[in-house]
């Protein structure tokens, strides 16, 4: 069953990437990207990572993808680029063959080694015990509150110099105020 | 057939780098400020997946807190990021990559 799961939303996740990349409507690349952000979701599922899950889906699927929606609308670059020409001659060869690179190198040792995962474990925690006590969510929330609650406490701070910034960033230049 | 395969951490993990190269890909191709940015979420997403795939592998409760903290500065760094978008393509509409190669405006 994990198999079958893991074929089927792989290839979800492959197709959508695949039509981030290469469709030319900058909204087709957008709803590409939920059918990946989606497949995602489903390997999370897959992996016990259940509370993960629900928030990529939330989080990245609702919220971000509308976010660029709601840009690509506001600003009504929702025209189809023109893909076919190239503004730099030879940089598309160099940049397939550049992430062909960058695949082999990860690919070869994770391909060729049975055993690859080395390192110590962290303070958080184990992720199951047999017989299973606690659910997914809760075990999150263990380590997330004690062991990493200066982290979490400092991503609150990053949140709100976020949205002060894009608020900034984004209003109109105040006028001149006549003296 | 495919019943007979066994699904290790390791096909994950060969997803992860097959999804990252592609958004790798993709940001050096494209052009459209935006379509890059989906670039990096789709690089970002590769790295989550192999965060939780460790996770599961090692039995460790802490790769699935790194996914959760990688969510939170992701959705941060989408907003400051449109943020700027937005202000760019307001003063020159249809800008591409190649327009906007100077910081000095």
């Amino acid at each position: 069953m994990e198999t079958a799961v893991f074929f089927v939303a792989s290839a979800i996740v492959l197709v959508g990437a695949l039509g981030v990349i290469l469709r030319s409507n900058p909204v087709h690349c957008a709803l590409s990207l939920v059918m990946t952000l989606f497949g995602v979701a489903v390997l999370f599922i897959n992996l016990d990572a259940q509370f993960l899950a629900a928030v990529q889906v939330i989080v990245y699927a609702g919220a971000v993808v509308v976010l660029f929606l709601f840009v690509i609308m506001l600003l009504g670059v929702d025209r189809a680029e023109n893909l076919s020409v190239e503004p730099l001659r030879g940089q598309r060869p160099a940049a397939v063959s550049l992430g062909g690179c960058v695949l082999a190198l990860v690919l070869v040792p994770v391909l060729r080694g049975h055993k690859v995962i080395t390192g110590v474990h962290s303070a958080g925690g184990v992720l199951h015990d047999k017989p299973e006590t606690q659910a997914n969510i809760t075990r999150l929330a263990h380590s997330l509150f004690s062991d990493y609650v200066f982290a979490f406490e400092l991503t609150s701070a990053l949140l709100v110099i976020a949205v002060i910034g894009a608020v900034m960033m984004a209003r109109r230049p105040l006028r001149e105020v006549a003296p | 057939m495919i019943a007979v395969v066994n699904v290790t951490t390791n096909w994950y993990l060969g997803l992860g780098a097959v999804l990252f190269s592609l958004g790798a890909v993709g940001l050096l191709v494209r052009r459209n400020p935006l379509v890059m940015f989906m670039c990096v979420e789709l690089m970002l997403n590769a790295v989550n997946l192999t965060f939780v795939a460790f996770a599961r592998e090692l039995n460790d409760v802490a790769g699935q807190t790194v996914v959760f903290f990688v969510l939170v500065v992701a959705a941060a760094e989408v907003v400051v990021g449109l943020g700027i978008i937005v202000a760019i393509l307001r003063r020159r509409p249809g800008a591409t990559a190649d327009d906007i190669a100077m910081m000095k405006g």
